[in-house]
């Protein structure tokens, strides 16, 4: 092995637009839109008939059947066949969590290049049977004459359900929501500061769509050429009227500030400079470092969507960096409320100090450098999926600056949260 | 002592006629129980920019191990945090939440223009005050300002908080507390009496907290008059009673005094409660020496006094005899002056003394034919601020209750007009309960109380008698 690592650059990113659920890719699987999404990315890059060291990438939400999702993806693909794949699974931090796997075998020199991909859909997904009805299908499939297999389907009652899978913490039973409502509650959240992050994300992503930026990074497919949840227009007056969603009545968090449901896939390419270069590839940014961390929700010490706000500042004091030293800020905006608690708490002296064990607060973040080409409320969120729309976007946006440096910030089901650094 | 009253008022039937007919309805109020945290329930601790006193407050309430919330104000928050609480936070412009405890430390308004900061604070929060909810403001004594503004300012703080004593509901209280420049270290056992059910029927008071002097001793919460001796007059029955149960409840040893008729009620007490007895008239020429040696020959001085003992001999001045008016000022007035005198001078008191006096609503408001009566316990209200500074140069503190209407054998035997009027006439519309007078004595006989000397508070749920 190795002594010294080697710098890991990002040479291009590209994804399906994503679509709301139960829409236009009702009938895609998320095979089908990884598929779509690398080869994408392999034809951008001209990469066709390549081996690649590996292609890494999941989803959250998986059927049974999907073993082995990645690497069947890759056999859809102009890749050469020899190239290998794995699935990875970190719920919503998936996506940035298979970049930082094979960031990491490129560092140490275990391979050259490498794709990093994610997908989800909420539109195909796996149900299951409750366990009463699985130990009847077993037993009737099981069944050596007639008779046993009449006497097994006799035991089937109406009342053994489908298990459709939810959008709840198993811990709790409370969805991702209404444990983000209660974080709102928590750190005093208004509606109007989150509507205006909901808003200024959708202005965001469609200037950006309008100035060609997405040009490079999005490959229509099914005849959708942007992420249909985007709104065009001044939305503050709609999104003002919409009744909340999540925390009861009197609630801060509507359908437009928190994320929606959605479908799509991505994937980002890496490797080192000189494999790049052989390949006549520019990097676009270095993939400099990251960071995961996970809170303990359920003894209810900390919200369940504030664990990036732990793992940045343990990234940036490895780094000796501020939160203030970088040029753009990428934080996922899963719901609006997510964004705003990470933001207070770092800015925050009782936080900083009780929680994060620092002498100063991390202060506040410049918000004209926040999630300049929109973000998941506008976009979407097909929770395997953002990490790698999260990391080509900020690639690209570094490439663009001439230079610099970006924070993503992405947090997950599950009490976790997965951050990195770019840097070009 | 029954309140029957209350008793009918509060069961469905009398409810549904009370809530009706527009009668009060008194709320039950809560008293600490053994085992309870010492700052119950959640607390919201805010503060007029420029406040001296949040980093203070805030380093008390993480040692109490209470749950705080703070407005997300950058001079809270800092203070918060460096006062190592783990404060949540509250937003004024979306308010939600229910709080026990208000806690706002005014002492950053310096001129009266600011005082709206007041109610910036109380206008959103108010609503979100508990049953037996607790309301403290925290000011600068105006004597301690620094200039006219800034002293008027603090002033006017005694009309709010009296004001929201009144409009505070279900057993709710307000106080204000003015504490001076390097005080902030004395606030611990004061914060802990009045955001607690230890001080259920004091509302609408005003304490002020000195420097004090001596070190601020490290205090065990559970028991904080450990290797303490107290002495308590009158101590055989009723207040008297309570008081000894209260100080040997927090760890002292309590050496009950009571006339000789009283003994055996005396015997019983202290057997109960592990103390000694004393069973002598304090009027007699000999009781200062007596009390002062036996404190200092088989209890190694004393470290609290509480001066209980009194009478009623109620006759107008027309009818009164001479009798009735010296005995009555001897017992509640003129003895007690007596005994501290032979504590000081024979250094019976230890550092750190503490002497707390039991006044009168009617030495302060007065009462018909009660001259003497009210004469003793105004005097008595005299003694404490007039010593105040002599207990200091000891080490020493003196500070006054002055109950108002106190269930007990005396009231019970009151007509029932008085009593019924006594009882319903101030803002949590009942009377007190012995204990509620015993919990303040316990609170100015903690050792960490050093920061109080000439005091008097009383406990009377904000009576309209006097305020």
């Amino acid at each position: 092995m190795n002594s010294k690592t080697r710098p890991v650059a990002i040479f291009g990113g590209n994804r399906i637009p994503f679509a709301r659920s139960n829409g236009r890719y009702i009938k895609a699987s998320n095979q089908d839109m990884l598929t779509v999404a690398v080869d994408g990315l392999v034809e951008r890059t001209g990469l066709a008939g390549e081996r690649l060291g590996e292609v890494a990438g999941g989803a959250v939400v998986k059927l049974a059947r999907d073993i082995n999702l990645t690497r069947e993806s890759v056999l859809g693909t102009k890749l050469a066949p020899e190239t290998p794949a794995y699935d990875v699974g970190q719920a919503c931090g998936t996506g940035l969590e298979a970049a930082i796997l094979v960031a990491n075998k490129i560092a140490l020199g275990q391979t050259d290049s490498a794709i990093a991909g994610g997908t989800d859909t909420t539109s195909d997904p796996p149900i299951a049977v409750s366990d009463d009805l699985r130990r009847v299908l077993v037993e009737i499939n099981a069944a050596r004459s007639n008779v046993d297999r009449l006497k097994a389907v006799a035991k089937l009652r109406p009342g053994m359900p489908l298990d459709i899978p939810q959008n709840a913490e198993p811990r709790t039973g409370l969805s991702m929501g209404e444990h983000t409502a209660i974080m709102a509650e928590e750190w005093g959240l208004t509606r109007e500061e989150q509507d205006a992050l909901a808003a200024a994300s959708h202005q965001h992503l469609a200037a950006s769509y309008e100035s060609g930026f997405q040009d490079e990074l999005v490959t229509p497919f099914l005849g959708l050429e942007r992420d249909d949840n985007l709104r065009l227009g001044s939305m503050e007056e709609k999104l003002a009227k919409l009744r909340p969603a999540f925390g009861g009545e009197g609630g801060t968090m509507t359908a437009a500030n928190s994320t929606p449901l959605t479908d799509g896939a991505s994937a980002v390419l890496l490797g080192t400079e000189e494999w790049g270069a052989e390949h006549g590839l520019e990097p676009w940014a270095k993939f400099v470092d990251a960071e995961t961390a996970a809170v303990d929700f359920v003894g209810k010490r900390e919200g369940l969507l504030m664990a990036p706000a732990y793992a940045v500042p343990r990234m940036l004091e490895r780094n000796g960096l501020t939160l203030q030293d970088f040029d753009l800020y990428e934080i996922h905006e899963a719901f609006a409320a997510q964004v705003l608690c990470t933001l207070k708490a770092w800015d925050d002296p009782v936080f900083c100090k009780e929680r994060l064990g620092l002498d100063e607060p991390l202060g506040e973040i410049d918000r004209a450098k926040l999630n300049q080409q929109g973000g998941s409320l506008a976009a979407g969120h097909p929770f395997a999926a953002t990490g790698g729309r999260i990391v080509a976007s900020l690639a690209k946006q570094l490439r663009e600056n001439g230079g610099g440096r970006g924070l993503i910030s992405i947090c997950a089901a599950g009490g976790q949260g997965v951050v990195a650094i770019l840097e070009a | 002592m029954s309140d029957r009253y209350s008793q009918l008022v509060n069961n469905p039937v009398g409810e549904f006629i009370a809530k009706n007919v527009g009668l009060p309805r008194p709320f039950e109020l809560e008293r600490w129980e053994e085992g309870q945290s010492p700052i119950p329930g959640k607390v919201l601790l805010g503060a007029a920019p420029g406040g001296r006193l949040t980093e203070a407050v805030a380093s008390e309430l993480a040692l109490a191990e209470a749950a705080v919330d703070t407005p997300l104000d950058e001079e809270v928050r800092g203070a918060a945090a460096a006062g190592d609480l783990d404060a949540g936070i509250w937003n004024a412009d979306a308010p939600s939440g229910k709080y026990r405890s208000l806690v706002f430390d005014a002492t950053g308004i310096d001129d009266s223009a600011k005082l709206r900061e007041l109610w910036a604070f109380f206008h959103p929060s108010f609503r979100g005050l508990e049953p037996s909810g607790r309301v403290l403001v925290l000011g600068t004594p105006p004597e301690d300002c620094k200039g006219p503004r800034e002293a008027t300012a603090q002033r006017a703080l005694e009309g709010f908080t009296r004001s929201l004593a009144k409009e505070a509901r279900a057993g709710a209280t307000a106080q204000l507390v003015y504490v001076s420049s390097g005080a902030e270290t004395r606030l611990a056992s004061t914060l802990r009496f009045f955001l607690s059910p230890r001080s259920a029927y004091v509302s609408g008071q005003v304490v002020r907290i000195g420097k004090g002097s001596g070190r601020v001793p490290k205090v065990v919460w559970d028991r904080p008059l450990e290797g303490k001796v107290a002495l308590v007059t009158g101590a055989s029955r009723g207040i008297g009673e309570s008081i000894a149960r209260t100080l040997a409840r927090d760890g002292a040893h309590v050496v009950g005094l009571d006339i000789p008729p009283q003994s055996a009620d005396l015997e019983k007490l202290a057997g109960e409660i592990g103390g000694s007895t004393l069973a002598l008239d304090i009027t007699a020429d000999d009781a200062p020496s007596t009390i002062a040696t036996a404190l200092s020959t088989q209890h190694g001085g004393v470290d609290i006094v509480v001066h209980n003992a009194g009478v009623t001999k109620d006759k107008t001045i027309v009818g009164m005899d001479e009798e009735r008016w010296s005995v009555l000022l001897d017992i509640n007035l003129s003895s007690e002056e007596r005994i501290n005198d032979a504590l000081l001078d024979e250094k019976v008191l230890n550092e750190g003394g503490r002497v707390i006096c039991v006044s009168s609503i009617s030495g302060i408001a007065g009462n018909a034919g009660q001259t003497n009566y009210g004469t003793s316990k105004a005097g008595v209200i005299g003694m404490v601020d007039s010593m105040a500074p002599v207990f200091a140069k000891a080490g020493a503190t003196i500070n006054a209750v002055a109950p108002g209407f106190i269930e007990t054998q005396m009231t019970a035997a009151m007509p029932i007009g008085t009593r019924e009027a006594g009882r319903r006439l101030n803002s949590l519309s009942q009377g007190g309960l012995p204990v509620d007078v015993a919990e303040t004595i316990a609170w100015y006989a903690s050792p960490a109380s050093s920061g109080l000397n000439g005091n008097l508070v009383r406990v009377c749920g904000q009576s309209l008698i006097g305020a």
